[in-house]
């Protein structure tokens, strides 16, 4: 991916989470409050550093746990503060009723979830059990591909959950190891840029000493039921508001990453292969070993996870005789990915029968590889000349 | 559609945002005898709703969330509050 911006940009080689850093620097939240967790903690080390050179005006606080992390968020957050936090796996997990607590007050926060797989068996490997597992926490859900990408989206996420008109906290999540720990290059905009493009948080109402107010009260049964509906419409603008800031990133900072779905040769393909998270790279050097051998195959990256971009998809995908769908994590009770069954949900308004084939691969930090790639695709190639349509094939068992 | 406030989440200044009156699940409510109370504030501190207020020369209870708990009584140091049912039995 070429900078040709007029304005100074600044490359350097990093991995996922200083990267990470360097988004959150740039958009100089008030306070950052993180505990550390593997894979994520030289994120939170590099934050510490920043705030030491004085790069970082924020102020950190260190929690006793990502459950205090989240709610020390809420009230600062509340108090009309640009907030951030980070965690992994386990710790995500722990900070779950929290996290529910600040979507459904609305509140604008940020966080990096390193993808990490959930215990047992034990291990601080890479799997997407984590952020699939925290989907319906009311959250805005974004996955990564490549370091730069992670920078990018941290810096649009802060756009599109102050935007008045969606208020709802966003994720950034990317695979632990295979992007937290892999060292790309990293073209880093300058502050001032990302400032024009980032205005000030402006909140209103917000927590005031000096007068009362009202927070998350006691309500009658059946009280609430409008502020789900709320919640959900903003959902809905959101995905419409992403496509907009991804346009307005491109015109600052000349990268784009197609907004909640990135579509890779798909306009003529017969067959359509749908990714997320970083094995979406190895997926297109695939494609195009498989176009050069005359596949008509194209890949389709899910960026944003949640709110699930269905419209978009039901575009791309309309006329497709096959979709195979990657998973790096296992929908238990389904016997399938979260994004299969996701994406199962959205071919019903298709109207015509295509059938999704599943593959799950790349949990407990095995690696997704070439040769898995190719054999989805070849398995999809299959199923779309008629052979037995398969729901789900477990790519490291097979 | 049918909405009851313009608040987008619940949480915010003024009025329209509909609390329950956790008052009504009462059966018991806190009498403080202002004489007897030293306002210590132990009532004040230790009352899970927050409901009690100052009084100027003692403190009570707002009777609109107070839930009849009963921890005011416990905790105060003067014997000021007694604890009467709500039926008067």
């Amino acid at each position: 991916m070429e900078a040709k911006t007029e304005h100074k940009e600044q490359l350097k080689v990093l991995d996922g989470n200083r990267a990470a850093a360097y988004g959150v620097m740039l958009c100089q939240p008030d306070v950052v409050c993180v505990y550390p967790i593997t894979p994520q903690t030289p994120l939170l080390e590099t934050l510490y550093e920043f705030r030491s050179k004085g790069l970082l005006r924020a102020e950190m606080l260190e929690p006793e746990s990502e459950h205090a992390s989240m709610s020390i968020l809420r009230g600062a957050s509340a108090s009309g503060a640009r907030t951030f936090t980070a965690t992994a796996a386990q710790g995500l997990m722990f900070m779950y009723e929290a996290c529910i607590n600040v979507a459904t007050m609305r509140l604008p926060v940020v966080m990096v979830i390193v993808c990490r797989e959930l215990t047992a068996p034990h291990g601080v490997t890479c799997g997407e059990q984590d952020a699939i597992s925290a989907k319906d926490a009311g959250w805005i859900q974004i996955h990564t591909e490549s370091c730069q990408e992670i920078l990018d989206s941290i810096i649009m996420a802060y756009r599109l959950s102050e935007s008045p008109d969606v208020l709802v906290p966003v994720t950034i999540c990317y695979d632990g190891y295979f992007l937290s720990h892999l060292w790309e290059q990293v073209y880093i905009p300058s502050i001032e840029a990302v400032q024009r493009f980032l205005p000030p948080l402006q909140m209103a109402p917000v927590i005031d000493p000096q007068s009362s107010m009202i927070i998350s009260p006691f309500l009658p049964p059946g009280g609430g039921t409008e502020y789900r509906y709320k919640h959900s419409a903003a959902l809905e603008r959101a995905k419409i508001k992403y496509e907009t800031i991804d346009k307005e990133f491109q015109e600052a900072f000349n990268r784009s990453y197609g907004g909640t779905i990135e579509e890779y040769k798909c306009e003529d393909a017969e067959i359509v292969l749908i990714t997320m998270g970083s094995c979406t790279g190895t997926a297109r050097t695939v494609i195009d070993q498989k176009r050069d051998e005359g596949v008509k195959v194209g890949l389709i990256k899910v960026r944003m996870y949640r709110p699930f971009p269905k419209e978009r998809l039901l575009d791309a995908l309309k006329g497709k005789k096959a979709i195979g769908v990657i998973d790096r994590n296992i929908c238990f009770g389904w016997n399938q990915g979260a994004l299969s069954t996701d994406l199962k949900a959205t071919a019903y308004e298709l109207r015509t029968f295509v059938p999704i084939v599943n593959f799950i691969g790349g949990l407990c930090g095995a690696d997704i590889t070439k040769g898995h790639i190719a054999r989805a695709i070849d398995e999809t190639n299959l199923v779309a000349k008629g052979n037995a349509f398969r729901e789900v094939m477990w790519l490291d068992l097979e | 559609m049918k909405k009851m406030s313009s608040y987008e989440a619940p949480w915010g200044k003024g009025a329209q945002l509909f609390i329950i009156r956790t008052g009504e699940w009462r059966y018991q409510r806190p009498v403080v005898s202002g004489d007897k109370c030293c306002q210590c504030g132990s009532c004040y501190l230790f009352c899970p709703v927050g409901c009690i207020e100052d009084k100027g020369k003692y403190y009570a209870a707002n009777g609109d969330y107070c839930k009849g708990c009963g921890i005011c009584a416990s905790v105060c140091s003067a014997n000021a509050i007694k604890m009467v049912r709500e039926d008067g039995s």
